[in-house]
């Protein structure tokens, strides 16, 4: 059973300062991929500002940043095929886009004009939804049917500390190891659930050594740093893939801004400590490791910053423009069958609304 | 009694006597047999058969990867069913007991009746939840509880209840059908009892049956309540009295048509459920029948339910149960001088 026991330090591959480090396990991704993990990590910062704004603007409801935690994402995603399925929490939505799903329909959630904004199929991407770690399980029944199809899928699920002290993530965990599903669970350890830190959420040595409980592989890995996330991800889909059975990845990482824009994070944090992650930050570890072995000039930098600029463009104009969702959407799909109670009350409605515009005139 | 067959085949099947247990076992094995998508887990429902038998024989026919145990972990079975359901697969589960599905209730809250909705129709939950339900069995705590007012309370679920082996039968099939996720109350003082199954008919959801006429009063009643309600109608014929018996076999999608009919026929109305009334599926259907029926009735809906106290323990439930006499009693308060 020790083999399923995590390491006593975080696989590292680059560390803060951008420097290289050999692992006797895990090797770095390829130079085209770290270049192209980059451009996602600018991306995606950049999402997070904007995301920011637009609460600030009133355009978003709510958002939960992930700035800092944008190399697990980005990761997460890289690891998997298109035919692969994400099960995301509320704070992934740069990962539901780096999938491909349009910004504006990844954000419908949080600007509240419906509960979620996307045709999963369409990116094999599951709503994200804000209930802590129910997702793990739906995750691990979709991986359950997929083998039970004979279909050769990966799936891979987030959550996050908090989330792990959740029933659902114990089931989950003894399902897909019971059944020995071709599941990756993704812990982004950010140190907080709001305001509650990690030392109330568990005892144990590491949020990975839990994996050794349900007969799992548990890995530590920095989650600041893209090259070990990507590398670590990309052997546990592997394993996944041949049959090997579900990994439990912890990735250390912090969550650098509030929970969210209704939060205050100095009551339960010091400054001195936020600063000591920003100095860990993926993104400008990255950018040292290309830029001092030549792999990122100036160019290329501008480029991906209008990339980025393009991306936050679309996601503000799109979500600048007023909507109006129509209030009988509530009723048409809370069932496919007939159901003669919710017709009455959608015909209620639809008079409403029909003496409200003669009111208007 | 009127026997309505909705559903004419073009070859009847000649009718077989089996239990409400077995015409449940015949309906899985009926649905997976016709279709290969349709799977059963839960605890103890493989090797054993279910601690009521009603999986005996589905893995040994079908095979562990469509019928199985899992671990005990009603949470897991319920939440993994819902990705299953997003990935093409009919899952039906077995939760346990009633009581015992209590763990499982944020995945039934939040994903089973709600994916639909949040994903408008891309993700629709074709799961059946089968839960055992309802006393009078002399169960120890946690055995009997009434729990389909959470489940009716929550939009997007389905919600039914069969009183009879056709019934169980018939609404089965029609719930793995279903593309919406349905909770299937099984009444487990009914699972020994016996009665005609014919498998060409099919027991359309949302549709109540008049299962015994009457003229006097309309006796409204569902899943163990039912032969209670026919034994009230029986012996108040020997006094005089005709009450009409409606069994309404769905409580979501609720037959208003059929129960307001039945009731405007009699202008009187006692709804009989088992679980604790206050907020209950009983006092919607009263709240309904006086909404809707109001210039036909000749006297107050009248409830009659279980206490509002935990459910009672096995030497006390005979206190606690809706039984005829106070069904006869409450029949007795329907302004007849008047």
């Amino acid at each position: 059973m020790s083999g399923l026991l995590p390491r006593d330090v975080p696989v590292q591959l680059i560390d803060a300062d951008g420097v290289v480090h050999d692992d006797d396990t895990y090797a770095p991704p390829s130079t085209a991929a770290l270049l192209d993990g980059y451009r996602s990590l600018v991306v995606g910062r950049r999402i997070n500002d904007q995301c920011n704004a637009l609460v600030r603007q009133g355009r978003l409801a709510v958002y939960p940043s992930s700035h800092g935690q944008e190399a697990c994402q980005v990761a997460a995603v890289g690891a998997l095929d298109a035919g692969d399925w994400l099960f995301p929490t509320y704070r992934d939505s740069v990962a539901v886009m780096l999938r491909g799903v349009r910004p504006a329909d990844a954000m419908v959630l949080l600007k509240g004009d419906w509960h979620n904004g996307y045709n999963p199929h369409d990116h094999n991407v599951a709503p994200l939804t804000t209930p802590l770690a129910t997702q793990l399980l739906h995750a691990v029944g979709f991986a359950h049917a997929a083998v039970l199809k004979g279909e050769n899928t990966v799936v891979l699920a987030m959550c996050g500390d908090g989330a792990t002290s959740e029933g659902d993530f114990h089931e989950a965990l003894n399902f897909a190891a019971v059944f020995r599903l071709p599941v990756v669970f993704l812990v982004q350890n950010n140190r907080f659930a709001i305001s509650v830190p990690l030392s109330r959420q568990t005892a144990a040595e590491s949020l990975a050594h839990k994996a050794i409980g349900y007969g799992m592989p548990g890995k530590r890995v920095d989650g600041n740093d893209l090259a070990a996330l990507a590398s670590v991800l990309e052997a546990a889909v592997a394993r996944a893939r041949s049959g090997g059975g579900p990994t439990l990845v912890e990735a250390h990482t912090y969550r650098m801004q509030a929970h969210t824009n209704a939060d205050d994070d100095t009551r339960y944090r010091e400054r001195s400590e936020v600063q000591e992650w920003v100095a860990r930050d993926p993104l400008t570890r990255l950018r040292a490791h290309l830029t001092s072995t030549n792999l990122l000039d100036a160019s290329t930098e501008a480029a991906i910053a209008d990339e980025a600029d393009a991306t936050a463009t679309e996601l503000r104009d799109a979500l600048n423009a007023d909507t109006a969702p129509d209030p009988r959407a509530l009723f048409e799909h809370v069932y496919a069958a007939h159901n003669p109670q919710l017709d009455e009350q959608y015909e209620r409605l639809r008079g409403e609304l029909a003496r409200s515009r003669e009111d208007a005139r | 009694m009127t026997m309505t067959s909705e559903r004419p085949a073009a070859t009847p099947a000649a009718a077989v006597t089996l239990t409400m247990a077995g015409a449940i076992n015949l309906a899985l094995a009926d649905a997976m047999q016709a279709d290969d998508r349709v799977l059963v887990f839960g605890e103890d429902v493989g090797v054993l058969g279910g601690v009521f038998r009603v999986t005996d024989g589905l893995t040994a026919r079908f095979g562990e990867n469509r019928c199985f145990d899992t671990p005990l972990a009603e949470a897991g079975i319920v939440g993994t069913a819902v990705g299953m359901a997003m990935n093409g697969l009919v899952p039906v589960v077995e939760m346990q007991f009633d009581a015992f599905a209590y763990p499982a209730f944020e995945q039934v809250v939040s994903h089973v009746a709600k994916m639909g909705n949040r994903t408008r129709g891309a993700m629709r939950m074709p799961i059946v939840i089968r839960i055992p339900y309802a006393g009078g069995i002399g169960g120890v705590e946690h055995h009997c509880d009434s729990s389909e007012s959470y489940y009716v309370h929550t939009p997007g679920l389905t919600v039914v209840a069969p009183a009879t082996p056709q019934d169980a039968y018939g609404l089965l099939r029609e719930a793995i059908r279903c593309p919406d996720p349905v909770v299937f109350l099984e009444p487990k003082k009914l699972y020994w009892t016996k009665g005609a199954v014919d498998t060409s008919l099919a027991t359309p959801i949302g549709k109540a049956r008049i299962v015994r006429e009457g003229t006097d009063a309309t006796l409204v009643a569902y899943g163990t309540s039912v032969p209670i309600a026919l034994e009230a109608a029986a012996v108040a014929e020997e006094e005089g009295r005709s009450l009409q018996v409606v069994d309404l076999r769905s409580l979501t999608p609720y037959d208003d048509e059929t129960v307001d009919a039945a009731v405007r026929s009699t202008g009187r109305a006692v709804v009989i459920a088992e679980a604790p009334g206050f907020a209950s599926v009983a006092s919607e259907i009263a709240a309904r029948i006086s909404e809707r029926c109001f210039s036909w009735l000749e006297a107050p809906v009248r409830r009659v339910t279980g206490f509002d106290v935990p459910y009672a323990p096995p030497k006390l439930e005979h206190f606690y149960l809706p039984d005829v006499d106070r069904v006869l009693d409450a029949v007795d308060t329907l302004q007849w001088d008047d």
